[in-house]
């Protein structure tokens, strides 16, 4: 089973990404800011990360950035939340790292296509 | 589901609106902190987000306007001052009075929203504008343009950190791949040598060559990830009007000169050589080896695009069907005449005859496919005769509905479309008359004014399944069962299922309308419907709720001609199971059949099934065999086991009808003739699983 990091400070984007990815049977780690995503994969790896951009303690980018810098992230798909007009930083995590992104509002099929562009059925 | 959400959405913006009055309070004490406008932002920011995708349009569209005035204090544009911070405070309790309100989209809030944003804009001037409209136009959906099959040429290659951003070009190739018919071609010349090579790095490139009827946006958008580091270039080679215009094929040259790969100069010299362009090009290291593959690739796809098109225009023949029905027969009986020569070859034990036997076989079962599909045509030929039926029927009841079709190119046998013609009236009439209410009581009801009919046809294994759903008042469970107390159909204390009590409106002379009109309610309808999809082989099943709609499906097989049976023995007496819900055989031995008492059940994969003995419907009088066998039927509703004496074999079975003098017979659809010329009868597995299953009741 292939797990899915979701890094979000609103629990309901979490909560509702969550429900998406195990009904499309995923495993699924949280993390409530950068900073705590990191501590949460600390010594495991995934197959790919969701994250948001604006957070407190640690900010989306910044933890594209930080993951890069592990090994074990250094080819691990990396998904960005953002809105429609945030071009500016679809365009920053892509320089960081990212893989793509997750434009909001999002709904299951739009999540599922994604996930399966980036890591496949 | 999406409610649970909306629920957590809510508890999570009452904590944000919560925080957001204080972090206001703190950002007004320290106007130019860089963390407290991150944070004030961050809580609208959050809500906006969340707000759109649980359908708060009300508070999305406001929160985007309060949020891009937040953005421009982030960037400076905007300074924080008394009145911002006042109409942000008015802002947060608006948001959370339509927060707490049923509705967040009434005409008030509506009103009210528009005032705080024009109080913003004068604050901010026009850049709150800008945003708020570019914000709420995203979800506008283009114009589908007219699906033509085109051929694209997509030159794609990857950055050579493409790795480093997680992305598996392969993805993108298999996405690609499902889009229609794919020809690629991988450069690989950039492959170092191993001493050198970093895995690491992506050194491939790639040419594909893809015929689909998507438009090329959509194919860009397989690529929509990649950013200019990335060189990706996609352009139509081909569509039907060019190949067709163009009187030649397009040569290896013209194609790697329109590629920019060579000049025509270069060509024109290695054209006066007698050498294959291909091999000199190579040779003289213009272009690589695998530009050549690629553009022979191309070459190939456009001359293949060209055949298709001139043998296409002369590809269709009208025939008269009685023909071609005529053919079915025919084949039909040189199915069998093969069948007894294979029986023939066999005992003559002639090696030379059994091959010749073997090779008749097979042309023969090629011959009757190619038949069979002859006869086959699309269903949507009959789909488009009931759009006129919705509409003249609606309008004469003063409704208003819509006919949805989906699946018209699924196909079926033409003489099985003919007769599923009346069955299909009948329950679209139905759906109109009783099904879908009048646009008053829908409104009434909250549900869409325009009622809607879909007709979806698609494959499930060895069968078409036919659905005919509405989003009706669902039927009425009570009502019907009423009824049929009422007409003696049940008896007043019978125990029913949802779909025994639906099944009841099959019953001859049965009509729950209130009133007979024109349309529907004359008390036939239904139970014809069931005898017409009962002569088809088909089945039905009805699915309903009440106040959302019906679903009538009809199952039904592609051909009413040929069929593959596996046929068994019983006495001397031969029958045939359609092979298509034959799960398993297995032996049933003298202890299994007491294991369970009395009762018929037996143990098959982890579950007890009913089974039933064919010799005691069939009254074969005689004792019973030592061994006997067990065939397990999978019908829609159930397994059951049905015991034989002999399983004998696969089975190419011709279906003769019985005549009108059998067809009352129970248990038996029609009959073949085997290869040594006696008869085997087709067994109905459907009625005989029910009799199983209402043994195992009664039991």
């Amino acid at each position: 089973m292939k797990t899915i990091l979701i890094v979000d400070d609103s629990r309901t984007v979490r909560e509702s990404l969550k429900f998406f990815l195990t009904e499309g049977g995923y495993q699924v780690i949280e993390g409530c800011d950068g900073q705590d995503a990191l501590k949460v994969i600390e010594g495991k790896t995934c197959d790919l990360v969701i994250t948001d951009v604006n957070m407190p303690n640690m900010d989306g980018l910044t933890l594209i950035g930080e993951l890069r810098q592990k090994k074990e992230f250094k080819f691990t798909p990396i998904l960005v939340l953002t809105t429609e007009s945030q071009q500016n930083i679809m365009d920053k995590g892509k320089e960081l790292g990212a893989t793509g992104w997750i434009v909001k509002p999002f709904d299951n099929d739009k999540v599922m296509a994604v996930i399966k562009k980036v890591i496949g059925e | 589901m999406m409610n649970q959400f909306k629920e957590t959405f809510k508890e999570e913006a009452y904590e944000l609106l919560g925080n957001l009055e204080d972090l206001l309070m703190e950002l007004e004490d320290n106007p130019d902190n860089p963390d407290s406008i991150s944070a004030v932002f961050r809580a609208i920011h959050t809500i906006k987000g969340s707000a759109s995708m649980f359908d708060f349009e009300g508070i999305a569209s406001f929160t985007h306007v309060v949020e891009s005035v937040l953005d421009g204090v982030r960037e400076g544009s905007v300074k924080v001052s008394k009145e911002l911070i006042d109409l942000t405070l008015i802002s947060r309790d608006h948001i959370l009075a339509m927060l707490n309100a049923e509705s967040d989209s009434t005409p008030e809030f509506e009103a009210e929203s528009a005032d705080i944003i024009s109080r913003m804009k004068i604050l901010t001037g026009e850049e709150a504008e800008d945003s708020a409209s570019s914000g709420t136009k995203a979800s506008e959906t283009e114009k589908e343009e007219e699906a033509v099959e085109k051929t694209f040429r997509i030159q794609f290659k990857p950055d050579e950190n493409l790795f480093l951003s997680g992305t598996n070009p392969l993805l993108l190739l298999n996405e690609l791949e499902e889009m229609g018919e794919y020809a690629c071609i991988c450069h690989n010349e950039s492959i170092p040598d191993f001493e050198v090579f970093n895995p690491e790095v992506c050194y491939v490139s790639w040419d594909i060559y893809l015929t689909t009827k998507k438009t090329i946006n959509e194919v860009k958008d397989v690529f929509i990830f990649l950013d200019s580091r990335s060189e990706i270039d996609v352009s139509v080679i081909s569509d039907w009007q060019n190949v067709l215009s163009s009187d030649e094929s397009r040569k290896l040259g013209e194609i790697l000169i329109d590629k920019g790969l060579i000049q025509a100069s270069q060509l024109e010299d290695i054209l006066n050589s007698r050498k294959k362009i291909g091999e000199l090009l190579v040779e003289q290291g213009i272009v690589q080896e695998s530009d050549v593959k690629s553009a022979l690739e191309e070459q190939k796809i456009s001359n293949s695009i060209k055949q298709n098109l001139n043998t296409g225009s002369a590809a269709t023949i009208r025939v008269q069907s009685a023909k071609l029905d005529s053919l079915v027969d025919t084949v039909g009986e040189l199915v069998t005449a093969q069948a007894r020569l294979n029986q023939l070859a066999l005992q003559a034990k002639s090696s030379s005859l059994m091959s010749l036997a073997e090779q008749i076989e097979r042309l023969t079962a090629d011959l009757r496919d190619n038949t069979m599909s002859l006869r086959m045509v699309p269903i949507g030929t009959t789909f488009s005769r009931f759009k006129r039926l919705v509409r003249d029927l609606s309008s004469s009841l003063d409704k208003n509905i819509q006919l949805i079709t989906k699946g018209g190119d699924t196909e079926l046998d033409k003489n099985v479309i003919e007769k599923l013609n009346d069955p299909l009236v009948h329950v679209i009439r139905n759906s109109i008359d009783h099904g879908i209410e009048s646009s008053e009581s829908r409104r009434e009801k909250g549900k869409d004014e325009m009622g809607t009919i879909t007709l979806d046809a698609h494959y499930t294994g060895a069968n078409v399944q036919l659905q005919i759903r509405d989003d009706g008042q669902g039927l009425n469970k009570e009502a019907i069962l009423k009824k049929a107390v009422e007409r003696e159909i049940v008896s007043p204390d019978a125990q029913l299922s949802d779909e025994e009590i639906y099944n009841l409106i099959f019953m001859p002379g049965f009509s729950t309308a209130q009133s007979v009109t024109s349309v529907s309610g004359r008390g036939v309808g239904m139970d014809v419907v069931r005898k017409q999809i009962d002569a088809l082989n088909g089945s039905i099943h009805i699915k309903s709720e009440e106040g959302v709609g019906t679903e009538f499906s009809f199952h039904l097989p592609f051909t009413l001609a040929i069929i593959e049976g596996l046929l068994v023995r019983i006495n001397d007496e031969k029958y045939v199971f359609p092979l298509s819900m034959v799960q398993a055989c297995m032996e049933l031995t003298r202890e299994e059949r007491t294991s369970h008492g009395k009762k018929r059940l037996v143990e098959y994969r982890e579950s007890v099934i009913p089974y039933i003995r064919l010799r005691e419907i069939f009254t074969e009088e005689s004792d019973l065999p030592d061994r006997e066998h067990l065939v397990i039927i999978q019908t829609e509703t159930s397994i059951t086991g049905f015991v034989v004496d002999e399983v004998i074999g696969d089975h190419q079975t011709v279906i003769k009808n019985m005549g009108k003098l059998y067809k009352d017979i129970h248990y038996i659809t029609g009959a073949t003739i085997l290869g040594d010329g006696s008869v085997a009868l087709i067994l109905d597995v459907n009625r005989i699983s029910a009799l199983a299953k209402v043994e195992e009741a009664g039991e």
